[in-house]
């Protein structure tokens, strides 16, 4: 057993905290049990399913597999810092247009990686974005719609670069 | 009645949560006062307990208590199993929550911590000292019941958990027949991994007995009906959440010691207690599936004529009896192996087998991707056999649209359908005949491409409740709902199904919004919580649209009717002279005149002036118990390439054409199909439960148990047709079990057409590289590709 603790300096979802946790603690488990953002789901214990997927500093990281030691001083952005306001991410809007969840539980993950996947790439090709989702398990959706998600997410994006298409919101509503 | 929203596509409501990081899971919840607990898990796939210290475990920083099984074993009941089918001499074996003097598959639960955190929880189980005197295991159920293998209770000395026959005598129909083809089928063992672990969160007010257990449940009425026994709490005083389920597939079925001794300890305590597992638990502590060895004979003519089928099977039933485990290989199994075709006999023999394994329970399709891959697989060998095309042979055996109602040779009666319309539809939809000669050129290029198909028919929405009982399922399968509306006009709607990634709050949204004509957005669908909805059996067996769905369309119908007559006071005509439609009651022929449904719920809670003998409110109940089952059918082809060098099975093209009566919701029906599709893949491609000699699970995580992955799928195409069910008011079929039933056969059917130049009839799932190569280098040894 560990008793040490550590004081950590980060940013999660643009606010500045600090924490005093346990060393062992995960970064997954500061935000679920120290900070309260449960929106962050843990799927396995081998960092195989990226169900816990968040950014850190702008990469899409499995915060099962690091230590919130290694967070300090560190940008985090989990499923609940996506959205501007009341305005959803492209990959939140696509993901609900596209049918591409179901239960819910990986989709904190899979959003987190396709959000990544949008701002760094734009191959619309499903062969990339099958290859960019290989790093995350969904038992329900069989990916298809994960797929398409992530390239109306592409297209989301590019629309709202274009000044024309403000104001699109009302395609996530009812 | 008009229909706005069915058959739209309607973004799901339970999406706005869910991609906000605003679901409500069982682990996401935190009480004051909670304390975690943790289970100690036999290491052992067959030992006794000699004796269990916990001395030292329970010093540890952050312990509260450890229970050991003698210490909980007088004031908990054991595990039940519901499901006890008729003539099935099913061996009712003990199952103590926490092992007492011998344990019986890797996994069982032997003790159980509870601390302040959860790092406590889990130290502490190190520290427990169990000494254990390992004895013989055995994991396989063929040999499990040879005489020498060990013998797992007392209540069944031959480790035969049940034997059970069905069907029709088919020996003079075998000893006459031109044509008799056998195979036996390995079904490998699954496991279910729903991406939430399971999760209990139990609280405990030790003034007025009232339990509140949040649990990853599918069916949380039935955990408070069986927990409510185990734990001895009145059944009114336990409340059983399921709010958001992260997936369940059959496996969030079961009534788990874990959640038992979480709800025990709670109590005990008086203090909220937590239990979650790893994923590393759920892999041993959470039901398993399928485990099947089959023998299975087919007599036909040579023309291509089925005659008769007969299935003899080994069923792995794992060390103890789960929740609905014995309804599986026999009920949901042997009554439809004879699939879509029109046999005149058949027959199923089932032994169900103990072993030192995680017990075996519902597994998306539970029992009708097992019948399905047997029969599916059988007619391609028969094919093979008498040198016909597989979708000649199916045409011909298909039971025609003429035919139904359509009695099957064990009494079951299909409702609906148009088998051929599907077979047609695919094979247009792919060009069978150009695929056919791309296969023919590939070949002769020395690269094999295969064509799998699989036309079949389930049983599903679980079903009749007169049905359950003859079958001895231990509950009902109605279902319930109630429907609410507040004076403003706004709904509440309760069902007693328990969706957990489904979209019922859409779907069931739909079907209120069109037949009350309120906004969507106005009807709030509630589930998931025994307190709030009175009584319901859940959601499995693709049940909760059909059963579910047609107990919503009855309420709706009766606050059409309450209100028709409250409309016909405020209108001042007779309740005869009302016209009904989308939420506006009208004089015949005056629409101009019309009142809205809003206004007359309204006045049906102000009261001021109600008709005579009319009540205020306007709430109303159903309990619909549907007539039949439903039967959803179709047709799935898989396209593949193997690549002899490496045995690599690549699929290229999948299609699903299904027919499950009118879709809600298109999109979410086509999402079903998809889910269910690429898990029936990953059982004949990638996954697989293995047990070493001593039964140590060695495919115990996601390192080692090859989850399907988005890389090893082309797009999925799907199609519909759409034949009404006569046996519920929606004329719905259940779609959520479809994908995996039909394309497990599909995609090995489609390899072993790859692989039938080799010579290769069969092979055993999953279909991996080495096994593939495998087989192809003994077809080289012995002279190469014809």
């Amino acid at each position: 057993m560990n008793d040490s603790k550590v004081t950590i300096n980060l940013s999660v979802n643009g606010q500045d905290t600090t924490v005093r946790v346990p060393s062992r603690t995960l970064l997954s488990e500061l935000l679920r049990d120290t900070l309260g953002l449960t929106g962050t789901h843990v799927g396995c214990d081998t960092s195989q399913c990226g169900v816990c997927t968040v950014w850190m500093d702008g990469l899409a990281v499995k915060s099962c597999t690091i230590l919130a030691a290694q967070a300090d001083q560190s940008a985090v952005v989990t499923v609940e810092g996506l959205a501007r306001g009341i305005t959803l991410h492209p990959v939140q809007r696509a993901f609900q247009a596209e049918h591409g969840l179901q239960c819910g539980f990986c989709t904190p993950g899979a959003m987190m990686l396709a959000a990544w996947y949008i701002q760094h790439h734009h191959e619309t090709s499903e062969t990339a974005i099958r290859e960019a989702l290989d790093g995350l398990i969904c038992r329900c959706t069989g990916y298809e719609n994960i797929v398409r998600s992530v390239q109306r997410a592409l297209a989301f994006q590019q629309e709202d670069e274009t000044p024309v298409a403000a104001g699109r919101e009302e395609e996530v509503s009812s | 009645m008009s229909r706005k929203l069915w058959g739209e596509n309607v973004a799901r409501r339970e999406d706005i949560r869910l991609v906000q990081g605003q679901g409500q899971f069982t682990d996401d919840r935190v009480l004051p006062g909670m304390l975690y607990a943790a289970i100690l898990r036999s290491p052992h796939a067959h030992a006794k307990i000699r004796q269990i210290d916990v001395a030292s475990a329970q010093k540890m920083p952050g312990v509260i208590k450890v229970y050991t099984g003698s210490m909980v074993s007088g004031h908990l009941g054991t595990i039940p199993t519901a499901w006890i089918p008729p003539d099935s001499q099913l061996k009712m074996v003990p199952h103590p929550p926490l092992a007492v003097d011998r344990v019986r598959y890797v996994g069982e639960a032997v003790a159980l911590v509870v601390a302040q955190d959860p790092y406590q929880a889990e130290e502490a189980l190190y520290r427990i000292l169990v000494d254990y005197e390992p004895l013989p295991a055995i994991s396989d159920p063929v040999q499990a019941l040879e005489s020498s293998s060990p013998r797992l209770h007392e209540e069944a000395p031959e480790n035969v958990a049940l034997h059970w026959k069905v069907g029709t005598d088919t020996d003079e129909v075998f000893s006459g027949a031109d044509v008799v083809v056998r195979q036996t089928f390995r079904q490998q063992r699954l496991i279910p991994n729903p991406m939430e672990p399971r999760s209990a969160l139990v609280q405990y007010n030790s003034a007025t007995g009232d339990m509140t257990a949040w649990l990853t449940t599918q069916n949380p009425h039935i955990h408070r009906f069986l927990m409510s026994g185990i734990l001895g709490i009145p059944e009114h005083k336990l409340r059983v959440i399921a709010q958001d389920v992260g997936g369940g597939f059959g496996s969030k079925i079961a009534c788990y010691a874990d959640e038992v001794l979480t709800a025990f300890a709670a109590r005990d305590l008086m203090r909220p207690v937590k239990w979650t597992e790893s994923r590393s638990e759920h892999f041993v502590a959470t039901t398993h599936g399928r485990d099947h060895y089959d023998e299975v004979e087919l007599a036909g003519t040579k023309a291509g004529r089925v005659l008769a089928v007969r299935v003899k099977t080994y069923a792995n039933m794992g060390a103890y009896l789960s929740t609905a485990g014995p309804g599986v290989p026999t009920i949901l199994f042997g009554l439809i192996v004879n699939g879509a075709y029109d046999i005149a006999q058949a027959s199923a023999e089932v032994y169900g087998v103990f072993t030192n394994t995680t017990p075996v329970d519902a597994y998306r399709g539970a029992g009708r991707p097992e019948a399905t891959f047997l029969i599916e697989r059988i007619m391609d060998v028969y094919a093979r056999e008498i040198g016909m095309d597989p979708v000649e042979l199916r045409r011909i055996n298909l039971i025609k649209k003429e035919q139904f109602p359509y009695t099957n040779p064990f009494g079951i009666v299909y409702d609906s359908g148009d088998y051929h319309q599907t077979l047609d539809l695919a094979l247009k939809t792919l060009d069978y005949a150009s695929l056919r000669q791309e296969r023919e050129a590939l070949r002769r290029q020395h690269k094999y491409m295969g064509v799998g198909f699989s036309t079949y028919v389930e049983m599903c929405g679980l079903g009749p409740s007169q049905v359950a009982g003859a079958v001895g399922f231990q509950g009902g399968l109605w279902e319930s709902a109630t429907i609410r509306l507040h004076p403003t006009g706004k709904a509440t709607v309760l069902t007693g199904a328990s969706p957990h990634g489904q979209g019922e709050e859409t779907t069931f949204g739909q079907i209120v919004a069109d037949r009350l004509g309120i906004p969507l957005e106005d009807i709030d669908v509630v589930h998931g919580d025994t307190d709030r909805v009175s009584m319901g059996w859940g959601t499995y067996g693709s049940r909760s649209t059909a059963v579910g769905g047609g107990a919503l369309a009855k309420a709706a119908d009766r606050i059409v009717e309450k209100a028709k007559i409250i409309a016909a006071h405020m209108l001042e005509v007779p309740v005869g002279a009302v016209q009904y439609d989308a939420g506006q009651f009208y004089p015949e022929g005056s629409r101009e005149r019309a009142v809205g449904i809003q206004d007359v719920t309204l006045q049906a809670h102000l009261g001021w002036n109600l008709p005579e003998g009319v009540e205020p409110g306007m709430e109303v109940s159903a309990f619909y118990d549907p007539t039949n089952f439903t039967y959803p059918f179709g047709t799935h082809v898989a396209v593949v390439s193997v690549d002899p060098d490496t045995g690599e099975v690549k699929l290229l093209r999948y299609l699903a054409v299904d027919d499950c009566g009118p879709a809600i919701n298109p999109m979410i029906v086509e999402g079903q199909v998809h889910g269910g599709v690429v898990q029936g893949v990953g059982q004949a491609l990638y996954e697989g439960a293995v047990y070493d000699g001593d039964g140590q699970l060695v495919s115990g995580s996601f390192m080692d148990y090859a989850m399907p992955k988005a890389r090893f799928f082309p797009r999925l195409e799907t199609q519909r047709t759409e034949t009404p069910s006569p046996h519920n008011p929606l004329g719905v079929k259940g779609v959520g079990e479809t994908g995996t039933i039909a394309s497990t056969p599909a995609v090995v059917n489609a390899v072993m057409d790859a692989l039938s130049s080799f010579g290769v009839v069969n092979l055993d799932m999953p279909l991996t590289p080495p096994k593939v190569w495998q087989a192809i280098q003994t077809s080289m040894a012995k002279g190469g590709p014809s």
